[in-house]
């Protein structure tokens, strides 16, 4: 009885330690290779503009890839929206309207959020308007080229 | 079954369970708050617009989550399993830290004064006790059953991985403090949703862990949580903690292959409680379950909830059903089915076995603790409903609609916005049916515990 537990926690052991070495080795490539991409390094004004998103909890509202609150829009394509862009940021963002608070941005502070905006924008599209859609149930989605202003109207 | 006697020993596990209920109330009061500002965009908008009520909202019910599930762990491994805790200072040290903590987050967010992101938006720098905390419970817990303990079952190893792997994605959730990960957006983006998808895996190996050791205990039989299948699943619960968190940024433009192990993986992850759940219930005897009539219908609840949510996170795992409803709130209703209908039930599960175990008089409230059971389930399923009807008007709106603005979709969802809401309230409802019977018993043994 003793033995057959003893070579039990000992394969546990085992399945734990592969485990554990494998997820080693997966996070390495998500941390560097699999999070590649042709878009360029986000600017000091960027990173500035993301910081001013953090402190204001712009999450909780927008989301950014489809990701964050949704009593606001996605903003991951507003910039190279060409009915909206930064014009319709800056005037939006101290307006105040409906739910959204009366933030009291200065002209420097809303230059740096759109820099980081127009930085996410560069990355990608959402929504993906033409993704490749496979009969297989995978999709295939664009990646945008480096410095890309390109905007995916609705099909 | 013989009662627990409160005595000090069990002192911090029960102000954990009081201080995981009191948050449990607060968080959805806060919760309806919100759903008024959905429909009522001045409603509190001074005072408490929806950047600081959300914050509140969700802050307060992980709190929950992570006190029910710490409390209880303390509670069982100290007086219904026996062991000595290595140290009782470091319970102590440990409940008072996450006291404070969460007192400076309220202040943090009250304030205004955040710089955090989604889920953990307190001031950045708090994550540093946080983390302390964790490790403490961690060395607590691990120096008291390797000491103690030999042959663990398997729940014992699924709340060790679950610390574990919490510290870790806790501390992943912050990478971002590095320029590395902030100054490449899909980068940093991805590394923080795969941090909340391990995150919530590793609470879900505390609070799935307690639901074996429940249904072990009910059923008096130690061999629900050893043999073969038990380890099996637990092994491929782990997987899924580890590798399975990226259907969350199918969209986000990473390397495909993060994408193809995602996918693999995220299949498997529901059918493991399910599953567990089912061949416990088949073999539980009508006695038996008539003993625990509470834990044993909270544990069937979680069963039906586990089913009713792993046909939704199958689906939504498929990258073109996920392509439609990512961005929607088809994945709140997911997030919201699997906090509530399936985290929360189990921990209620929990806290009735332990409740009925140090007092055996629990009982007489079985009316209203039924009627609330029912209010619970039923208006959870009328707001997960509304949730994923919301989610498909938006979604229309997204890929099949033309020149119709943001502001009108949401007037669109108005409806469901009402019911979504009224069917919150009466939630809360149920969840105070629930929660001041418990929290009685639970002040009347502290106070016990405090006098022995």
């Amino acid at each position: 009885m003793k033995i057959k537990e003893s070579k039990k926690k000992h394969q546990n052991r085992i399945v734990i330690s592969v485990l554990v070495f494998t997820f080693i080795i997966y996070n390495y490539f998500v941390y560097s290779s699999g999070t590649e991409n042709l878009a360029p390094k986000l600017s000091k004004e960027a990173i500035s503009g993301q910081i001013l998103w953090q402190e204001n909890n712009c999450w909780t509202c927008h989301q950014l890839y489809g990701l964050g609150g949704y009593l606001g829009p996605d903003l991951t394509n507003i910039m190279s929206n060409p009915v909206k862009g930064e014009n319709y940021v800056k005037g939006f963002i101290n307006s105040g309207v409906k739910s959204m608070p009366k933030f009291n941005f200065t002209e420097k502070e809303k230059n740096q959020i759109v820099a980081f905006l127009r930085a996410v924008d560069k990355t990608g599209y959402f929504p993906d308007y033409q993704a490749n859609l496979q009969p297989n149930g995978w999709v295939e989605i664009n990646y945008k080229s480096a410095n890309s202003t390109n905007y995916q109207p609705k099909k | 079954m013989h009662n627990v006697a409160p005595s000090s020993k069990n002192k911090f596990s029960i102000q954990f369970i009081l201080l995981s209920l009191f948050a449990l109330i607060l968080g959805s009061f806060f919760g309806i708050l919100a759903g008024f500002q959905y429909i009522i965009p001045d409603f509190l908008k001074e005072l408490l617009p929806f950047t600081k009520m959300r914050p509140f909202h969700d802050s307060t019910v992980i709190s929950w989550i992570i006190l029910a599930a710490t409390g209880s762990i303390y509670f069982v491994l100290a007086n219904i399993e026996g062991l000595t805790i290595h140290s009782s200072k470091l319970t102590k040290i440990h409940f008072y830290l996450f006291l404070l903590l969460g007192l400076i987050i309220y202040i943090s967010i009250g304030s205004g004064y955040m710089g955090g992101r989604e889920y953990v938006t307190f001031m950045p720098i708090l994550i540093i006790p946080i983390l302390f905390g964790w490790i403490l419970f961690g060395y607590n817990y691990f120096k008291t059953v390797l000491n103690q303990v030999k042959n663990w079952p398997v729940y014992y190893w699924m709340w060790g991985t679950g610390i574990v792997f919490m510290i870790f994605h806790l501390a992943e959730a912050h990478f971002w403090f590095s320029y590395y990960f902030r100054e490449n957006f899909v980068r940093d983006l991805t590394v923080q949703w795969k941090s909340y998808g391990s995150f919530v895996g590793s609470w879900n190996q505390l609070v799935y862990g307690l639901s074996i050791y429940i249904m072990a205990k009910i059923k008096k039989d130690d061999n629900v949580g050893r043999g073969k299948l038990p380890f099996f699943f637990y092994f491929l619960g782990l997987t899924n903690l580890m590798f399975g968190w990226a259907h969350h940024t199918y969209i986000i433009p990473t390397q495909p292959w993060i994408r193809y192990v995602a996918y693999g993986i995220s299949m498997t992850e529901w059918i493991i409680l399910g599953y567990m759940i089912y061949s416990w219930k088949k073999s539980l005897s009508e006695e038996k379950k008539e003993a625990n009539t509470l834990a044993y219908r909270f544990l069937m609840a979680a069963d039906l909830w586990i089913f009713i949510n792993l046909i939704l996170a199958l689906l939504i795992s498929i990258p073109i059903i996920n392509f439609f409803s990512h961005g929607t709130h088809i994945t709140v209703a997911h997030s919201m089915g699997t906090t509530i209908g399936i985290n929360t039930t189990i921990l209620l599960a929990a806290l009735f076995y332990i409740a009925s175990r140090i007092d055996i008089h629990f009982k007489d409230n079985l009316k209203q603790l039924l009627s609330g059971f029912y209010i619970f389930n039923s208006s959870l399923m009328v707001f997960f409903g509304a949730l994923i009807a919301a989610g498909l008007k938006k979604s229309e709106w997204m890929y099949f609609s033309k020149n119709i603005p943001f502001a009108e979709m949401k007037i669109n969802l108005a409806n469901n916005y009402y019911v979504f809401l009224i069917a919150g309230i009466v939630m809360f409802i149920g969840i105070l049916m629930l929660t001041t019977p418990l929290i009685k018993v639970f002040i009347k043994a502290y106070n016990t515990a405090v006098k022995a």
